[in-house]
């Protein structure tokens, strides 16, 4: 790890002021950037330690009905927190889907939105990454790419966005909020991660010195929290990333769905929102041959980039399985293996 | 330039003064303050050896860094028995055999009382495997350690009733 200043501001504006400078870096829990910084993936010069800003560690609910999250909120504090999780439960089973229960304790709400991917030739400062080292190539490309993106992606880079959290947010039109220099400016999530293009280390929207204060979830969202889940896939029981991820939020009425949310997770370089899928929803029976259309749809741009093919097949799945379970409806309480695939339910599972 | 911090480290108030701002609490605890209880062992947040409690919240002491900490509350497994008395936890470890060869043990203890504070899992095997999960036992010592977990459970839910 290389040597660096270390910064503890008092106020929002003082910390946007230090983290303003060239090489600098916020530091929340550090749980993405400390290993980072192990690996000398990054070697910011300056860490400016955001944990003693006061006044974003709360959870609470606007005057208009938007419930405001504030950025330093811990992974799991937010996941326990029941009326959170009874007006969202989607994103409290994303969030505890997610790492480890000791890293979902550090890790705060803010960092999660702005991890860095977890592709290995990103990690692996011997090899080739056009997002580490704008212009050096992407070893990904004719590399071990199975786990790489399928949506989104370009020559340059074929990495994906590693967050369970940020899939059930932009389904559910997440706002994120940012101080900067210049003042305080809403993000929509969906708007926040760029796509790689020509300029994959142009990670995300945000302008130097940016930071994110808050997340916002409209009061509009809590139409769903009867029918939303998240299922995700991977290579293990737990403690993974992402393969394929899928939210889906529904809200039905009189055997008629007013209105559907599908987003996918480990499929591109941001969370994937999935609007073409959405409007096959609206009006539609929560049936699985309503479900399969609008998954079709989901995927019908991807390809692969590599060994990555069956990725395809499986988010389509996921995505049907995903709202096969919100139409079910939510659950009093989590399954033990939250957004687990396996005990699947009856009719769950149509391979044929 | 140098850094003045203090913590209370099992009970115990300490004033440190750090001439690098890149150590972390597991470092701190065992190489300045030689509390070697806690085991370093990927150094990356991936495997658990280093968990302890910082302000009665499990973390990965590998991946915090010590500075980022002034003024927390810090329990390391040195501090969880009450002098000869074993914690409820440590006792049930050895009960059900939830070790082999023990380098993983202080981060598995640490973790399981960890996740009873944490009062989401109970005494269900299934939630305390997915609750442990970010703590690995290259000797597969599992079967045990969920066993441990459970019963620790069970034990401090009936103490406090008592």
């Amino acid at each position: 790890m290389n040597r660096f200043d270390y910064h503890r501001p008092t106020s929002v504006a003082e910390a946007v002021g230090a983290g303003s400078a060239d090489g600098a870096a916020y530091l929340g829990a550090g749980t993405n950037l400390l290993d980072l910084m192990k690996g000398g993936v990054t070697q910011p010069v300056r860490l400016v330690d955001l944990t003693r800003l006061p006044g974003l560690d709360g959870i609470e609910t606007l005057a208009n009905g938007d419930v405001r999250i504030g950025a330093l909120v811990r992974n799991s504090t937010l996941a326990f927190d029941p009326g959170f999780a009874a007006r969202f439960p989607a994103v409290a089973e994303a969030l505890l889907s997610g790492a480890s229960p000791q890293l979902r304790n550090a890790a705060t709400v803010g960092g999660n939105l702005l991890q860095r991917t977890r592709c290995a030739y990103f990690y692996d400062t011997a090899s080739a990454c056009n997002r580490r080292v704008p212009g050096s190539g992407c070893d990904a490309r004719d590399g071990e790419n199975r786990l790489h993106a399928v949506l989104g992606w370009s020559e340059q880079c074929i990495a994906t966005h590693p967050s369970d959290f940020c899939v059930p947010l932009v389904a559910l039109d997440a706002i994120v909020e940012v101080e900067g220099v210049d003042g305080r400016r809403d993000v929509p999530l969906a708007a926040l991660h760029r796509l790689p293009g020509d300029t994959p280390h142009v990670e995300t929207a945000l302008m130097p010195g940016e930071l994110i204060v808050a997340i916002r979830l409209p009061a509009a969202a809590g139409a769903f929290a009867a029918h939303q889940r998240y299922i995700k896939v991977r290579e293990r029981t737990s403690y993974a990333f992402a393969v394929v991820s899928a939210a889906a939020a529904l809200d039905i009425a009189d055997g008629r769905i007013r209105a559907g949310r599908l987003a996918l997770g480990g499929v591109a370089a941001r969370p994937w929102r999935a609007a073409a899928a959405e409007a096959l929803l609206t009006g539609e029976a929560p049936t699985r041959a309503t479900f399969e259309r609008a998954a079709e749809a989901a995927l019908a741009d991807a390809r692969a980039s590599g060994d990555n093919g069956y990725k395809i097949a499986l988010a389509r799945r996921i995505a049907v399985r995903a709202l096969i379970r919100a139409a079910a409806g939510t659950p009093d309480r989590l399954p033990p293996l939250p957004a687990s695939p396996f005990a699947a339910a009856a009719g769950e599972i149509d391979h044929g | 330039m140098t850094f003045s911090i203090g913590l209370t480290i099992n009970r115990q108030h300490h004033a440190i003064t750090l001439d690098d701002p890149r150590v972390t609490l597991l470092d701190l605890v065992r190489e300045r303050l030689h509390l070697t209880g806690t085991k370093k062992g990927c150094d990356r947040g991936q495997c658990g050896a280093c968990t302890m409690l910082v302000d009665g919240r499990r973390i990965n002491a590998c991946l915090a860094l010590a500075l980022s900490h002034d003024g927390a509350e810090v329990l390391t497994i040195e501090g969880v028995a009450d002098g000869d008395t074993l914690h409820p936890v440590q006792q049930a470890f050895i009960a059900h055999d939830g070790f082999q060869c023990g380098f993983c043990t202080p981060g598995q203890i640490m973790s399981a009382i960890g996740l009873i504070a944490e009062g989401q899992a109970g005494d269900d095997p299934e939630r305390v495997r997915e609750g442990m999960s970010g703590n690995l036992c290259r000797c597969g010592a599992y079967k045990g350690i969920t066993e441990a977990v459970c019963t620790a459970q069970r034990a401090m839910a009936a103490g406090e009733l008592a």
